[in-house]
């Protein structure tokens, strides 16, 4: 007689809801005539990401391991999975906005015809949309959530390719520049499944090495393991460069440029903001409670990958004349700031640290700061598609001073200036950092801003300080969707950095694992 | 035999599949020697199952081999979309996104 696991279904309720309205989605895909498809999905998946953020907000203050011991729900699951819920909310709607492009959608008519034939371009203008994305990308936000409540490697392996398979998909579905959009979603495709490899052959090692994949009983083992193990570091080594991968940390960024340019740009929006909190839960969990006691094994690895990601981050992003290849480099050096935070282990007064508190309010602050600024880069048009090199966006201030001043606020608060969100979210990491002494980073750190934030300003100084072209491009009037996540966002950002305490304090209660 | 064998040949089979990745012009060869590092740390598992006498290796075999299959089935698809249109699978070829 086989013993049925525990199953608490009060606390999986977030994951039933959204993967519950994805399969809803397909059901409605191959039963529902093709007319009334939008308006259903986009209905059933705000449903499905609302209910996900309301009940995951219900189970704050949850402390379990459920389902066999397979997931933990405990205060950083519950506190992360409510943050991938709102932002999946978010891009939803900027993907259901249907004023902005003359065919009503940034999606791909049919994405099976071939770009470039003759039907392709019968198509072009039809307001046929490929109503398939709202039920991907369902499934993704789905092993988003699941991802950083895993607490067994097999089940953060699952959800990490449930998370992004949708995403290798939906990339490829672009309305305008199809040809880009197919060549990023292979891109993403072979490298991001060369990653799931490496994370797969770590998995194999670590469990040869502990005999285990519950990231507890790895703890255990690991901390009785003293010096040696050669087969348990091959398999962390292995395991970080999956994770890193999807979190896009140099030296693991070649894929983030090229698919950031090329994926449709609110499903850029979708991926930069939920994927980076996913893939930062799922290290953070796998380093704090499967790897906490071993900490010098990872420590100079991650402390090393960070400053990389810094430098390149920074440096590569000077050189780029189109917005969204810029704000990729920006999300790479982002990244090291965010390495920044999980550096801050131990330090701090009772030897914990503050560092999973302020990774997790950094995570927030990025993901809302980072769809408003995507969101704003879909209304900048030109011809059929959108403007996205930077010479077009010079003297955008005269054509339209609200799109410039929301598109400066949204800078700002990536460059980290003060009373926006960014600067708390850095103060809050760097302090973590320094507590655990940590400083000679936190130093790169802030060099790496001020460098960082050279490109950001820049173009607020196109945008209000030069003449604008005579052919420059148009503003579109954005609709109700795009209209409701630049008011959030632009809320979000200005108020978690004139009175953050509220939403730091609440990170740092629900900075806890059990596991 | 001994385990160990079944273990170096998986890590040789692994490197097999990453160098392919690497230097293999075909998308769908490409894609091939990934499966084939999925492979290696499947042998991996059932080898470390055996070793410690559980199944559990084993189970989380099974498991590769369902998002395997899943993988193929997304990836085929989006290497044919691009075939179609460019009647090359070749991964140097796809050069419109660089720098």
């Amino acid at each position: 007689m086989i013993q049925a696991p525990d199953l608490s279904l009060g606390a999986l309720a977030p994951l039933l809801f959204v993967f519950g309205a994805a399969c809803v989605g397909v059901l409605v895909e191959a039963f529902a005539p093709r007319e009334t498809r939008h308006p259903v999905q986009v209905a059933i998946a705000l449903v499905g990401t609302l209910g996900g953020l309301v009940t995951s907000l219900l189970l704050a203050g949850e402390r379990q391991v459920t389902a066999g011991g397979a997931l933990a729900v405990d205060g950083a699951a519950v506190f992360l999975q409510a943050t991938i819920a709102g932002l999946g909310a978010l891009s939803i709607l900027l993907f259901a906005e249907r004023s902005l492009d003359p065919a009503r959608s940034a999606f791909v008519a049919a994405a099976a015809v071939p770009a470039g034939s003759p039907r392709d371009r019968e198509l072009m203008t039809a307001h046929r949309v490929q109503t398939e994305v709202y039920p991907l990308t369902m499934f993704a936000i789905g092993g988003m959530m699941l991802f950083v409540a895993a607490n067994d490697l097999l089940v953060m392996f699952v959800a990490l390719e449930v998370l992004s398979l949708p995403l290798y998909l939906i990339s490829g579905l672009a309305r305008r520049r199809r040809l880009l959009s197919q060549e990023a979603a292979v891109k993403y495709f072979l490298l991001g499944s060369f990653a799931s490899a490496f994370f797969l052959y770590g998995l194999a090692l670590v469990y040869g090495a502990t005999g285990s994949i519950r990231l507890s009983a790895i703890r255990q083992d690991a901390a009785a393991e003293t010096g040696g193990g050669v087969l348990l570091v091959l398999g962390l080594a292995l395991l970080i460069v999956g994770l890193m991968f999807k979190a896009s940390v140099a030296p693991f960024h070649a894929w983030t440029p090229d698919v950031y340019q090329g994926a449709p740009t609110p499903v850029t929006a979708f991926m930069a903001a939920c994927t980076k909190v996913a893939a930062f839960g799922a290290i953070l969990r796998l380093l704090y409670v499967a790897f906490g006691t071993s900490e010098w094994t990872w420590r100079p690895l991650v402390y090393g990958i960070a400053i990389v990601s810094m430098v390149v981050g920074a440096v590569l992003g000077l050189t780029q004349t189109d917005l969204k290849r810029m704000l990729a480099y920006s999300s790479i050096a982002h990244a090291g700031f965010l390495l920044t935070g999980v550096l801050g282990f131990g330090g701090g007064a009772d030897g914990t640290g503050s560092g999973l508190g302020a990774t997790m309010f950094y995570l927030l602050a990025y993901g809302l700061a980072t769809l408003g600024i995507f969101a704003v880069l879909t209304l900048v048009r030109e011809g059929d598609g959108e403007a996205t090199h930077l010479s077009k966006w010079a003297g955008l201030a005269r054509r339209s001073p609200l799109t410039a001043a929301v598109m400066a606020l949204f800078l700002l608060a990536l460059a980290g200036i003060p009373l926006t969100s960014g600067f708390t979210g850095k103060f809050a990491v760097f302090r973590a950092a320094i507590d655990d002494g940590a400083w000679p980073l936190v130093v790169v750190a802030l060099l790496a801003s001020a460098v960082a934030a050279f490109f950001y300003l820049r173009v607020i100084v196109l945008m209000y300080f030069s003449e604008p072209a005579a052919d420059g491009p148009t503003v579109g009037v954005p609709g109700l969707p795009t209209t409701i996540v630049l008011a959030v966002t632009v809320a979000a950002t200005v108020v978690l950095g004139v009175v953050p305490g509220a939403v730091l304090d609440l990170a740092e209660e629900a900075a806890i694992f059990v596991g | 035999m001994s385990l160990t064998h079944y273990l170096v040949l998986a890590a040789i089979l692994f490197t097999i599949g990453a160098v392919g990745v690497l230097v293999r012009r075909n998308a769908i060869v490409v894609f091939m020697c990934i499966e084939l590092m999925l492979n290696s740390a499947n042998l991996t598992l059932v080898t470390f199952a055996r070793a410690s006498g559980t199944l559990d290796g084993q189970i989380m075999a099974f498991f590769v081999m369902v998002v395997a299959a899943a993988e193929v089935v997304v990836g085929l698809a989006i290497i044919m979309s691009l075939f179609r249109t460019r009647r090359s699978a070749s991964v140097d070829d796809a050069n419109l996104l660089k720098y």
